[in-house]
C-alpha cells in the first residue's frame, strides 16, 4: 500500500495533464502541416495505435535517455555507461565512444555473479568449448546434454524439491507453464502486482482470472470463499482447480510475499500454490534458498516453484521445480520444452557453478560471505535512505528498494542528476508501474563495498534534495516514525 | 351483450358527471376554483406518487450464510494438478555427451546428428567459440537486467545493426529467446478487433501470439494460395469495416511442422491486392534460403521492404540463441516500449549476441555455404525418395526434410509411436540421430506428425548417404 500525499497527487495529475495537452496541441499542428502525408497509407490502417503511440511519441521520447542506457562492460558493482547524444530533441539517440565509469545500482546482480568469477568463468568457458554456445535443438529432440541433466538435478536439490525442469528464458517459463497446468474451467487467483509474464501466461491459459489485493492474505481468503461458493461464471459448475500465483519478492515494490499466511489459506481451501521466485531465489534466506527459507515455509507446501537464473546467478533462463510427476508431465507436453531451443550450455554451467559457490561446494566460504554481504548491504542502505526521509518501499532483507518519485518531471531529473555524479539508477514509469506511482529503484548487490554504498547515499541524498523527493522529514525519531507507519496522515489518499 | 356494455358505460359517465357536478367540487380554495377535472388530476397525482413511493418487487435476497459457504468450501474437491502419468509421458529424450555438432556422442557411441537445426554447421565453429570466449571474459554470462534498465550492452546494439545491415532493413530488435519473439511481436501490432489471416500449419509460438493478441483469427489451408485468396476475398467482402481495421497475413517461410516453403511472391501479390500487411517468420530460412542466405525474400526475389514485419529465431542457422524482429524504424521502435518479451524480460546474454554477429560475418564471407547446403538437401532427397512406407512431405529445397507415414495407422498417437520406434531403432542400431516432431497438447496444428531431418551444409556426402541407407533399412523392417 502506497500513500501518496494530496498535493503530490494533484501536481502529478497536473503534470501529466499538461504533457497530454501539449502533446495533443503539437499533434494537431503536425496533422495540419503533414496532411498530405496522411494519405500515403494506401488503404492500410495505421500500424501503431492512438494512445499508446501518443504516449511513446509525446511523453516517453522526451525522457528516452533515462532508459536503455547502453553499457560497455559486465554489469558489476561499477560499470561503463556509454554516453549518448541527440541532435533532434531526444527523438533518436546516438552512441558515442565516450564512456563514464558509474556505480551500478540498477542491475539485478544480487550476488555479484554478473562479472567474471574466479570459480565460474573458467568452467563456463570449458563448457563452451565442450558443448558449444547452442544445441540448435529443443530439449526433447537433440537439445538435452549431460549438462542439462546435471543442471536440473542441481536446481531441484538447491530449491528443495524432488525434480526440476529448466528453460532458456524466465519470461517463457511463466508464460508457457501456466497454460499447461490449467485451462478452461480452472481459476487463477493472482496477486494484483504480479509480473507481466504471469499475466500473459494466465491469459494464454484460457482459465478465469481473479485478482486479490497485493499481498493481502485476508482479501485472498475472501476471493477464494466467494469463488468456491459461486463456481464458474454462468454455469456455476464447481471449479476444476484453483491456482494461487504469488511472487517471492515483488520486483517493483521490493516487498516480501506473506507466504506463510497465504500457504495456510491455500491449504484450507485446497488451492494450489504457484510461487515465482524470480527475484528471491539466491538473494534471500540463510543459504540463499529464497523466501521459503527466509520465512520458514516448508517447500513441500508450495506445489509449483518457479524461479529465474537471470538475477542472483548471473546467467539466463528459468526453472520449474515440483513433484516428480509434475515435472514428468511438463516435460511431456510443455511447449517451452518441446519447441524452444534448450538453454545455452555455457549459461547452464554458470548456474551450476554459481549454485556450487553459494552452497560452499567449491571449497570456499565465498558463497556464505556473499549472502551475508547482500543482507547487510541491503539493510544498511534501506535504513539510511529511510533516515534521510525518502519514501522507500519494501521489506527488510529485500535487496530491492524503490524510492517514490511520483511527478513525471522528477523521473528524468533524478536519473540524469545521479548519472552526472556517476551513480547509475533505474527509474521506472508507466507501463511498468501505474501512471501516478513513478519511482526510482535501487538494486543492491553483494559486490558493493561499504565505500560504494556511502558514495551512493551521499549522491542520492544530494539529488533527492535538489529534486525534492524527500517526502518524509529527515531522521524522525523512532516514536514519530512508528506513528507515521501506523496512521498515515489525514492529507493522504490510499492507492493499492 | 352490447346493450349491457353500453348501459354500463352510460351509467359510469352519469356517475362521473354527477360526481364532478357535486357541490363540493365547486369549492373555491384561496381564490382558485376547484373544478371537477382538477379534483381528478390531483387524485391521479396522489395515486402516481403513492405508486412511485412503493418499492418495486424484488425476490427476497438470501445470500449464502457463512456456514453454507464453509460447507461449500469443504465439499469442493479440486482436480489433481496434473492428469495421471501414463506410459507415453515417461519417454526420455537421448542425452548428448558432447556438443550437438554433426557428429555427437549418445550413450558413449558416436552418431550422425540430424536432430539439430545446425544448418550452416556453426555449432563448434572456431570463430564462434572465439568470439563467445572473449565476450564471456568481458561481459560475464548474463546481462542481469532488462534492456531498459542497464541490460543493454553495446554488443546488443551492434548485433541489431548487423542484422539490419545484412538484411537491408532499417533497424532490428533482439529478443532473448526464440520462442518469445513471436508471442511478443504479434500482440504488439494486433489488438482486439484486428484481423489476422494465418496458415493453419504455423508453430506454437505463433499460435500463442495470436491467442494473446485477442484479434479475430482466420485460418487458411496449409500453404494453399487459393484458400488464402478465398479467405482474403471473403473477409474483405463480408466485413465493410475491414478497411479500417489492421489486417495481417502471418506465414512461416519454411514451416517447422511440414518443411513446406511459403510462396512469398504470390502472397505479396495477394497482400497488395487486398491491402493486408505481412508478418513473416524466417526462423528456418534465415541463413538458408537465397543465394547469400538472406532468407525467403531473396529466394523469391521480393524486396524486403514489402514485408512489414520479419522475425526469426537465432537458435537455428546462426547457432546461437535468442531471436530478432526486423523492419522499418517505426515497427521496431514501437516494440521497444510495447513488446512484453522485450520490456519485461532480461536481455540476451551478451556472448550470444556476439556469436550472432560473428555467425553473420562468417555467412557473408562464405557464400558457398548456402549452395553446399542446397546440394546436401538434394542428396538426401534423392536418397530418401524411394523409402518404403514413408513419403517426403517437405519442399525439395527446404533444410527440414520431413518424412510422413504413407499409410496412417488409426490415430495420431499410434502414428507417433510407430515413428518413434523407427527413430529409436535408427539411433540404436544405425547410429543415425533423427527425431520425430512432437506435439504438445496445447498445439492446435492439424498437420500429420513425421520424422524430421535437419540437413546441414557441413554434413559430408558419406554421412548423408549412410543416413539414407540406414533409414531405408529401418523403414523396410518396421513398415511392411
Amino acid at each position: 500500500m502506497i500513500t501518496i500525499p494530496y498535493l503530490t497527487a494533484l501536481t502529478t495529475y497536473f503534470s501529466y495533464g499538461l504533457l497530454f495537452a501539449f502533446g495533443q496541441f503539437r499533434d494537431f499542428f503536425r496533422n495540419i502541416f503533414d496532411w498530405w502525408h496522411a494519405s500515403n497509407l494506401e488503404g492500410y490502417a495505421p500500424i501503431c495505435l492512438g494512445l499508446e503511440d501518443f504516449y511513446i511519441r509525446r511523453l516517453y521520447l522526451r525522457i528516452q535517455d533515462c532508459f536503455g542506457r547502453p553499457i560497455a562492460s559486465a554489469p558489476d558493482a561499477w560499470f561503463d555507461v556509454v554516453e549518448r547524444y541527440s541532435n533532434d530533441n531526444n527523438k533518436t539517440l546516438k552512441r558515442t565512444d565516450k564512456i563514464s565509469r558509474c556505480l551500478n545500482l540498477g542491475s539485478y546482480n544480487y550476488l555479484g555473479f554478473a562479472a567474471a568469477d574466479e570459480y565460474c568463468t573458467p568452467r563456463v568457458i570449458d563448457s563452451l568449448c565442450r558443448f558449444s554456445a547452442s544445441t540448435c535443438s529443443t530439449r526433447v529432440e537433440g537439445g538435452t546434454t549431460t549438462l542439462h541433466k546435471e543442471l536440473e538435478e542441481c536446481v531441484a536439490n538447491f530449491v528443495g524439491k524432488p525434480a526440476a525442469v529448466v528453460f532458456g528464458m524466465g519470461y517463457v517459463t511463466n508464460s508457457a507453464i501456466l497454460p499447461v497446468i490449467i485451462g478452461r474451467g480452472g481459476l487463477i487467483i493472482s496477486d494484483s502486482l504480479n509480473h507481466n509474464s504471469i499475466v500473459n501466461g494466465a491469459r494464454g491459459s484460457g482459465a478465469t482470472i481473479r485478482v486479490f489485493q497485493h499481498n493481502t492474505p485476508s482479501h485472498l481468503e475472501k476471493v477464494l470463499r466467494e469463488q468456491i461458493a459461486d463456481g464458474q461464471p454462468r454455469t456455476h459448475r464447481p471449479w476444476k482447480k484453483i491456482i494461487v500465483v504469488v511472487e517471492g519478492i515483488y520486483s517493483m515494490e521490493g516487498e516480501l510475499c506473506k507466504l506463510p499466511e497465504i500457504i495456510a489459506i491455500c491449504k484450507k481451501y485446497k488451492a494450489y500454490v504457484y510461487l515465482d521466485e524470480a527475484h528471491s531465489i539466491g538473494a534471500v534466506g540463510k543459504t540463499g534458498r529464497g523466501v521459503c527459507e527466509l520465512l520458514g515455509v516448508d517447500t513441500a507446501d508450495v506445489d509449483i516453484m518457479m524461479g529465474t537464473f537471470t538475477k542472483s546467478f548471473g546467467s539466463c533462463g528459468g526453472y520449474i521445480a515440483g513433484s516428480k510427476e509434475l515435472i514428468q508431465y511438463l516435460k511431456y507436453t510443455c511447449p517451452a520444452h518441446l519447441y524452444a531451443t534448450s538453454i545455452s550450455p555455457p549459461a547452464a554451467q554458470q548456474i551450476i557453478s554459481s549454485i556450487k559457490v553459494i552452497l560452499g561446494e567449491d571449497g570456499s566460504s565465498r558463497g556464505a560471505q556473499k549472502l551475508a554481504r547482500i543482507r547487510e548491504n541491503s539493510n544498511f542502505f534501506r535504513s539510511e535512505l529511510q533516515k534521510m526521509g525518502f519514501e522507500v518501499l519494501g521489506d527488510n532483507d529485500s535487496p530491492i528498494m524503490p524510492i517514490m518519485l511520483y511527478n513525471p518531471a522528477k523521473i528524468p531529473a533524478f536519473s540524469r542528476e545521479c548519472l552526472k555524479q556517476n551513480v547509475a539508477v533505474v527509474t521506472v514509469a508507466f507501463p511498468a508501474t501505474p501512471l501516478l506511482l513513478a519511482r526510482a529503484r535501487i538494486c543492491i548487490s553483494a559486490s558493493h563495498t561499504k565505500e560504494d554504498l556511502l558514495k551512493a547515499l551521499e549522491v542520492i541524498s544530494q539529488v533527492g534534495d535538489m529534486v525534492g523527493i524527500k517526502y518524509f522529514p529527515a531522521e524522525p525519531n523512532k516514536q514519530q516514525q512508528d506513528q507515521q507507519q501506523q496512521q498515515p496522515g489525514k492529507d493522504t489518499i490510499k492507492l493499492d | 351483450m352490447e346493450l349491457a356494455a353500453l348501459n354500463l358505460v352510460n351509467a359510469t359517465l352519469n356517475w362521473i358527471t354527477f360526481a364532478l357536478d357535486a357541490p363540493s367540487a365547486r369549492a373555491v380554495v384561496f381564490g382558485v376554483h376547484i373544478g371537477g377535472h382538477l379534483f381528478v388530476e390531483v387524485l391521479l397525482l396522489v395515486v402516481i406518487l403513492f405508486l412511485l413511493s412503493q418499492k418495486s418487487y424484488k425476490p427476497p435476497k438470501r445470500p449464502l450464510t457463512k456456514k453454507e459457504i464453509d460447507e461449500l468450501c469443504d465439499e469442493w474437491v479440486p482436480e489433481s494438478l496434473i492428469p495421471p502419468i501414463t506410459q507415453e509421458m515417461l519417454s526420455e529424450p537421448p542425452v548428448l555427451e558432447s556438443a550437438a555438432g554433426l557428429h555427437t556422442i549418445i550413450d558413449g557411441k558416436e552418431v550422425v546428428n540430424f536432430a539439430s537445426a545446425n544448418y550452416l554447421g556453426f555449432v563448434g565453429h572456431d570463430k564462434l567459440l572465439e568470439s563467445c570466449t572473449s565476450a564471456l571474459e568481458k561481459y560475464g554470462v548474463g546481462s542481469c537486467g532488462p534492456r531498459g534498465f542497464y541490460g543493454t550492452i553495446d554488443v546488443h546494439l551492434d548485433c541489431e545493426a548487423r542484422i539490419a545491415k545484412f538484411l537491408g532493413t532499417h533497424d532490428s530488435i533482439l529478443y532473448s529467446y526464440g520462442l518469445s519473439t513471436l508471442f511478443s511481436a504479434i500482440p504488439c501490432f494486433c489488438k482486439k478487433g484486428d484481423i489476422i489471416v494465418v496458415d493453419e500449419g504455423v508453430h506454437w509460438g505463433i499460435q500463442n501470439g495470436l491467442y494473446l493478441s485477442r484479434s479475430t483469427i482466420v485460418y487458411f489451408k496449409h500453404n494453399d494460395m487459393e484458400s488464402l485468396e478465398k479467405t482474403l476475398e471473403k473477409i474483405t467482402a463480408q466485413n465493410k469495416r475491414a478497411k479500417k481495421l489492421r489486417r495481417y497475413i502471418v506465414v512461416e517461410s519454411v514451416y517447422q511442422n511440414s518443411g513446406q516453403i511459403a510462396p512469398l511472391d504470390k502472397i505479396i501479390k495477394l497482400k497488395e491486392k487486398y491491402r493486408f500487411r505481412v508478418l513473416l517468420d524466417e526462423t528456418n530460412s534465415f541463413g538458408v534460403l537465397g543465394r547469400t542466405g538472406r532468407g525467403l525474400t531473396e529466394y523469391c526475389g521480393v524486396p524486403i521492404e514489402k514485408i512489414d514485419i520479419v522475425t526469426a529465431a537465432m537458435g537455428h542457422a546462426l547457432a546461437t540463441e535468442g531471436g530478432f524482429c526486423t523492419g522499418s524504424a517505426r515497427v521496431i521502435d514501437h516494440q521497444r516500449l510495447s513488446s512484453s518479451g522485450y520490456v519485461f524480460s532480461a536481455s540476451l546474454p551478451p556472448y550470444l549476441a556476439s556469436a550472432a554477429i560473428t555467425a553473420i560475418d562468417i555467412l557473408e564471407q562464405n557464400p558457398d555455404l548456402t549452395s553446399k547446403l542446397k546440394e546436401n538437401i538434394a542428396i538426401l532427397w534423392k536418397g530418401l525418395s524411394d523409402i518404403r512406407g514413408l513419403s517426403i512431405a517437405s519442399n525439395p529445397e527446404s533444410p527440414i526434410v520431413f518424412l510422413v507415414l504413407e499409410k496412417s495407422t488409426s490415430s495420431v498417437k499410434s502414428d507417433l509411436q510407430l515413428l518413434e520406434d523407427i527413430a529409436d531403432r535408427a539411433l540404436k542400431q544405425e547410429s543415425i540421430f533423427v527425431v520425430v516432431s512432437k506435439r504438445s497438447t496445447l498445439d492446435k496444428c492439424p498437420l500429420p506428425v513425421g520424422i524430421r531431418l535437419f540437413v546441414s551444409a557441413a554434413h559430408s556426402e558419406s554421412d548423408l548417404l549412410k543416413a539414407c541407407e540406414s533409414l531405408k533399412r529401418v523403414a523396410a523392417a518396421m513398415l511392411r
